[in-house]
């Protein structure tokens, strides 16, 4: 079974903070990492491998330091690794950017399965799993947190819903995007941080995926972003004190009117 | 290609734009402005920011295309076992106003199986026009027949926009849809507007976990379309009198085959309450301990409530994921969250930060949950939720 996982770098959440005087985001030092949802997506990966049988090829698109990404899903498992990296893609929506990978994805040829986390934590818009099947035209199923049973030609998969999951089945090759409860990812092996110390990513520019350059980065993305600004930061408020009883009166009685 | 230019005359090393930059990509050198273009993403957030007009973003727009045949704006109605979802009520709501500032058509899309009841409905929330399709395939969501239905609808009727819930539904459908008819698409908004001067939908959106904000157009591409969160715009109001035009259409039975198929739809026994739906969470966390949850479980219930959790309590196995709050599990946005033994870790505020009140009960009085809460109780939570919860049940006589 090929299997092909694509994966964004983001800045660490953790480490994103606001600068109290001017207002804006603070970068300086801020780490970059794989993605959270996307660590589930290597993990699954992995573990339909290890089921399976086949290779596991990990993909994303960024500047040249996203290279570093690829390594650390090697060292979680997958064998191959491919970065597309070119200034055209520069100002990618995420019509772009699914354009983008599903070009890199047809030159990658034979697929049968490929795993997105269900989105990224800096842009949180969950649009390119689906924009790249979409792009495919191939069957997608999204918020993945189970893969019940998976054979050549299909798979019967959990879809999480707001009320509970529906049970779903899809005909191979197909897309799958993926929540945390799908799995808990391992750590790397001690073998796999060689092989990533070693590994050769491919890197291919707009021209390798045969990509039409009216379609890429900023050009090819419908959307604009014409203003980016920080929102009013949340201060904190009243801190109640007393005796425990008189303060849960206190506060039952602040809030009557949100409860009633 | 687009590109960027610093314009050295005009540049007066004043650093506003490094400062502006979401990716760190700008430093000084000579007292000018140096881009790095390994870094940029050509977001424009530094022209903006710049008063010297001294940076400029070049791009090919392409011919101008023809726009105005484009008009009215849609919005996809969810419905779940023939019931229509609060959040596409919400849209109404917002999608009348932006009607009104084009003066153009409010129109309601719904599809599923047996809905003849949801036009009375739809027309009272405010929908001047209904399209509806009305076929077996369309009961439940599937991917392949609501995606080729919304294509066609949008490709025959050209609406200005499309709004949607940016719900699990809506955003794995509109996500497709866009891709087919090469459209704009905006994730997750929660504020929507209109530049009448250019008859664009603006956008604005959280982006890096609610850290920064962006405001987003589609300047040369139609429809303009938006998925919105829930629990942020105002429903519409119930008008029984209003009456709609529907239309009904059909399609060849091909546009209704689905790849995939839908085996089994379970709804999980004991979440009473949809979480993203919900107007009061009670949430608990590491400091509730496995037993202290039945506390937070009576609270939500005299309040009638959700329950939520942080992810260390869906960690432990004291709750399932589907009540997990934070970046990797829901984003929440009720009237009242009562944050419970819960710390506030960045990743568990950034799933609640934007909820109306919040009430934080912690041990430790420095817990970053206090620095965002409305009102804080210091103290060991599984003490205060017993008499909390008594304190309610006085108030509200129960």
């Amino acid at each position: 079974m090929n299997i092909i996982v694509c994966i964004k770098q983001v800045p660490n959440t953790t480490d994103v903070r606001i600068d109290p005087v001017t207002n804006t985001l603070i970068r300086d030092g801020v780490e970059s990492v794989i993605n959270p949802f996307d660590a589930y997506a290597i993990e699954e990966a992995v573990r339909l491998k290890e089921r399976c049988g086949g290779k596991v090829t990990v993909l994303t698109m960024g500047p040249p330091q996203a290279e570093n990404a690829l390594r650390e899903a090697i060292s979680l498992g997958c064998d191959e690794a491919v970065l597309v990296s070119d200034r055209k893609f520069a100002g990618s929506d995420t019509w772009a950017t699914s354009y983008t990978l599903a070009a890199a994805i047809r030159k990658i040829g034979d697929y049968d399965i490929i795993l997105c986390g269900k989105q990224a934590s800096d842009g949180d818009t969950a649009q390119v799993g689906p924009g790249i099947s979409a792009h495919l035209d191939i069957p997608q199923v999204t918020y993945v947190k189970k893969i019940e049973e998976i054979s050549a030609e299909k798979a019967a998969v959990e879809r999480m819903t707001e009320e509970g999951y529906d049970v779903v089945e899809t005909p191979l090759p197909c897309l799958l995007t993926v929540v945390k409860e799908i799995n808990t990812p391992r750590m790397p092996s001690l073998k796999g941080l060689m092989r990533a110390k070693s590994a050769k990513p491919f890197k291919w520019t707009a021209d390798d995926i045969e990509a039409d350059p009216a379609a890429l980065g900023l050009d090819g993305s419908p959307t604009r972003v014409i203003k980016i600004f920080t929102p009013v930061q949340r201060k904190g408020g009243e801190i109640l004190k007393g005796d425990t009883g008189d303060i849960s009166k206190e506060l039952a009685e602040l809030l009557k009117d949100m409860v009633i | 290609m687009a590109s960027i230019t610093i314009l050295l005359d005009k540049c007066t090393g004043c650093m506003l734009c490094v400062k502006a930059c979401p990716f760190g990509a700008i430093h000084m050198a000579n007292k000018k402005a140096v881009i790095d273009m390994a870094k940029c993403t050509l977001c424009g957030a530094c022209v903006e920011a710049c008063k010297f007009s001294a940076i400029e973003i070049r791009r090919d727009a392409g011919p101008k295309k023809d726009l105005t045949a484009y008009k009215d704006i849609w919005v996809f109605c969810e419905q779940k076992k023939g019931a229509i979802q609060s959040i596409s009520f919400e849209l109404l709501g917002e999608g009348r106003k932006l009607a009104d500032k084009l003066g153009v058509k409010l129109c309601a899309v719904i599809l599923g199986s047996g809905i003849d009841d949801a036009a009375a409905e739809l027309a009272s929330r405010g929908a001047d026009k209904i399209y509806m399709v009305d076929h077996p395939a369309l009961k439940s969501y599937q991917d392949d027949p609501y995606t080729e239905v919304l294509v066609r609808l949008a490709e025959e009727y050209k609406p200005e926009a499309i709004l949607c819930g940016a719900t699990t539904i809506g955003r794995s459908l509109v996500s497709r849809v866009a891709i087919k008819i090469d459209a704009g698409l905006t994730a997750d908004c929660t504020e929507l507007d209109i530049d009448l001067k250019e008859r664009l939908l603006l956008q604005t959106r959280p982006a890096f976990g609610g850290n920064i904000m962006a405001t987003i157009v589609t300047p040369n591409h139609r429809p303009q379309m938006a998925t919105v969160r829930h629990k942020v715009m105002k429903e519409a109001e119930i008008d029984a009198t209003r009456k709609a035009e529907v239309i009904k259409k059909t399609y060849p039975g091909e546009v209704f085959n689905s790849r995939t198929k839908l085996l089994n739809i379970v709804e999980e026994i004991g979440e009473t309450v949809n979480l993203s739906e919900a107007d009061i969470i009670i949430s608990g966390g590491r400091g509730m301990g496995k037993e202290g949850f039945a506390l937070v479980n009576e609270l939500a219930k005299v309040l009638g409530g959700a329950v939520g959790a942080s992810r260390s309590a869906v960690d432990a196995d004291w709750i399932p994921y589907s009540h997990q709050v934070g970046q990797t599990g829901k984003t929440v946005v009720p009237k009242l969250y009562i944050a419970c033994g819960i710390s506030g870790q960045i990743q568990h505020l950034i799933g609640m930060q934007s909820s109306k009140v919040i009430v934080a009960i912690n041990k430790d009085p420095d817990a970053p949950i206090f620095k965002i809460a409305t009102y804080g109780i210091v103290g060991d939570a599984t003490e205060i939720l017993p008499a909390l919860t008594r304190a309610f049940r006085l108030v509200l006589n129960k």
